[in-house]
């Protein structure tokens, strides 16, 4: 029962939380001016519209605002016993643990750091170094793009950031987890930036305190990969069965600069995601990987765009997703060629696989090209399993499950061929396999 | 070993239409059976129903193995009682190597009471196993890095049968035309082959229209199947007789049946159309 006395302590994401959030802060005032800003975004705006394209396959109504809380900073947070799953056999060379939404452990090889690169909590680096964050930060992002954007703007608690400067190589990757417990939140927010020449890989995976945990997760993500540099980025999305997950994610690639970006969709009852990646310079490259796997009621979208906005630009994204139950996919692939963006190769494709009558997955490729010479082509595929592999498999002693954990798992293979690093692959190949239902 | 695999007047139906119509059909361990017949009589159903293909509907009479009835079981729990069934056109799998798969069938097979998750055959162990048994086979060693059946030639396929045949070594191999598709070298080498692997290690049922696949296999018992039924049985010189003179003695002495599969043939043709 909640009385009176705690429904009036109670703060939510309202004007009042908003100025009690600028209260408990110590930021620069060029942030608090900046969350200023989106709130007032926040509050001119009303939620997504359903007619609109990019929201027109969602279902917003069961989602309440008010049934979430702003997280307190002058409190510690703990969230014991959110799974890790990418960390098997890797030896880090940094790491970062958030837990709702608040940095709680930060570390960095000194050999890493006597190199000048930074990581660490992204609200005291927004501090620390200034100059560094305050360059990139959200500034990709278009916070009035809706409000949900505005609202992570205005009331972001923490998140991690990544400097690496000109030409330093970070030859281990980086973890960092997110951790959120039942019913809490995760405004965090990711900023990665490479300087000329330089690489690193980031191994990035949010996990909630129980399968079934409800929450409310609204990130954003912005990844600076200036030229020649090198970023492997890998997401896993692990939240409970019950969390709503929002993120707009950008990527901005230089002139011959490389990007591969894997993202895992596992967890969370209702994801919407909006992914870009723009190359921005002669010659970038991007790869992007995306592997979904979904069951119970579980709906998630990927709106995905390419944006080529210099010549000899490559793009190739392809989204794979397994479904079960009566879970939904939606995914929208869009390459934008810009005017004299020409030699652009892009590619895009999204293949489903249902594993289930109930199951439905939405793909909706497209192309926009005011470039003459281009090279452009998507697809898209959707099927129910095949009950004549599962026979072939059964005489020869497969079971039933092992069967269709075999077929999910050869359905990712050439995701998992793309993808680089051999932990990964065995962390989401053993992820996927755990999520394989029994079928009868 | 003495095992015997038993049919007893068994009916199939695929799709509610009635295929099989009274099979009785008895093997031992070590012997080789030809099971021979023109198209639509029944071969393949039979195959597939022994294997137990959830599509193939069993409504009349039983299957067992040693003595113990099969009729309902899984098809996995055939395959490890061990009943395999080489294919005419095995499925592809994409995205998964052949050589995990035999690993995971061969674990399987040989530990009948494996239960899921349970470790597999130690890699290195299978590797050395299956890398004989493909020298044996005169298969490539690159196979076993391929997907599954995934854009391999006919010949490949059949090959890819037989070596999967040698890994879970069955009591009892049914194939299902394993010449279907091959010119005559590969024929030759498919049933040099079979031979090899099944030859007094199995009882096996070598579904044929030729006896080129004999050639290594002489039967003990051939028999002849038109309109789902199984209407004579011979030795190895009526497969050779139904080879070099084809079936028309068969159809006229056996009107009934000759009339069901007429009557099967047209339904096939009309669900095709």
């Amino acid at each position: 029962m909640t009385s009176t006395a705690d429904k009036k302590l109670s703060v939510r994401f309202d004007e009042a939380g908003f100025e009690q959030l600028l209260e408990r802060r110590i930021d620069p005032v060029w942030i608090t001016e900046a969350r200023k800003e989106a709130w007032a975004a926040f509050e001119s705006m009303d939620w997504p519209n359903p007619r609109d394209e990019n929201w027109m396959r969602s279902d917003l109504r069961a989602f309440k605002l008010d049934r979430y809380q702003p997280i307190d900073e002058s409190v510690v947070q703990s969230v014991p016993g959110a799974p890790i799953r990418l960390l098997e056999g890797v030896d880090v060379g940094g790491s970062i643990r958030s837990e709702n939404g608040m940095v709680t452990f930060e570390s960095l090889d000194e050999k890493f750091a006597a190199k000048g690169v930074v990581f660490g909590s992204l609200s005291r680096c927004a501090r620390d170094h200034a100059e560094l964050v305050k360059k990139h930060l959200h500034s990709q992002i278009d916070t009035r793009s809706d409000r949900f954007a505005a609202l992570q703007a205005a009331m972001w608690t923490d998140g991690y950031f990544l400097y690496v400067p000109k030409n330093v190589v970070i030859d281990k990757p980086l973890h960092i987890h997110a951790a959120m417990a039942d019913g809490s939140v995760d405004l965090t927010h990711t900023l990665i930036v490479l300087e000329e020449g330089a690489e690193a890989t980031v191994l990035f995976e949010s996990s909630s305190d129980s399968d079934a945990a409800g929450g409310f997760h609204c990130g954003g993500l912005e990844l600076v990969v200036n030229q020649r540099s090198n970023l492997r980025f890998v997401a896993l999305q692990d939240w409970g069965g019950g969390t709503w997950h929002f993120a707009h994610q950008r990527a901005k690639v230089g002139q011959d600069a490389n990007l591969q970006w894997t993202i895992a969709a596992m967890g969370s009852r209702f994801a919407q995601v909006d992914q870009q990646v723009a190359l921005v310079g002669t010659g970038a490259n991007s790869h992007v990987n995306g592997v979904m796997f979904t069951r119970d009621r579980q709906h998630l979208t990927y709106n995905t765009i390419q944006r080529h906005a210099a010549q000899h630009c490559k793009s190739d994204f392809l989204y794979k997703a397994v479904l079960q139950d009566r879970s939904r996919t939606v995914w929208r692939g869009m390459i934008k060629v810009d005017a004299g963006a020409d030699k652009t190769d892009g590619y895009q494709r999204n293949d489903n696989l249902l594993l289930s009558d109930n199951a439905r997955a939405d793909s909706i490729p497209g192309l926009e090209i005011l470039a003459d010479d281009v090279r452009c082509t998507h697809g898209s595929t959707s099927g129910r399993v095949d009950e004549e592999l599962i026979f072939y498999a059964q005489s020869r002693g497969f079971t039933r499950v092992e069967a269709v954990r075999m077929i999910v798992t050869g359905f990712f293979q050439q995701i998992f061929d793309r993808i680089t690093i051999e932990s990964v692959r065995e962390a989401l190949g053993a992820a996927i396999a755990r999520q394989v239902r029994q079928y009868e | 070993m003495s095992h015997i695999l038993r049919i007893e007047n068994l009916h199939v139906a695929v799709e509610g239409k009635a295929i099989l119509r009274g099979v009785n059909l008895e093997m031992k361990f070590g012997e080789t059976h030809a099971l021979m017949g023109p198209n639509g009589s029944g071969k393949s159903t039979l195959g597939l129903a022994i294997a137990g293909h959830p599509n193939y509907e069993i409504t009349a009479g039983t299957i067992s193995l040693d003595g113990e009835d099969i009729t309902e079981w899984e098809a996995d729990q055939r395959a490890r009682a061990g009943i395999f069934m080489a294919f005419q056109r095995p499925v592809a799998i994409p995205g998964v190597k052949t050589a995990d798969f035999l690993r995971h069938a061969a674990t399987n097979v040989r530990r009948p009471d494996r239960k899921e998750g349970e470790d597999l055959i130690p890699m290195r162990e299978f590797r050395k196993e299956l890398k004989s048994k493909m020298e044996q086979l005169k298969i490539d060693s690159e196979f076993a890095r391929r997907y599954v059946n995934d854009g391999f030639s006919g010949g490949e396929m059949k090959r890819a049968e037989i070596l999967t045949m040698a890994m879970l070594s069955p009591k009892f191999s049914i194939l299902d035309e394993t010449d279907s598709g091959l010119d005559a070298d590969a024929v030759k080498l498919a049933s040099a082959s079979i031979a090899e692997i099944g030859r007094d290690k199995m009882g096996l049922l070598i579904i044929t229209h030729h006896d080129k696949l004999l050639e290594h296999n002489p039967p003990q018992f051939t028999h002849v199947m038109l309109g789902g039924r199984i209407v004579e049985t011979g030795g190895a010189e009526l497969a050779r007789e139904l080879h070099d003179h084809g079936y028309e003695r068969i159809r006229k002495t056996y009107p009934d049946a000759e009339a069901a599969n007429q009557e099967m043939l047209g339904k096939e043709e009309a669900v095709a159309v």
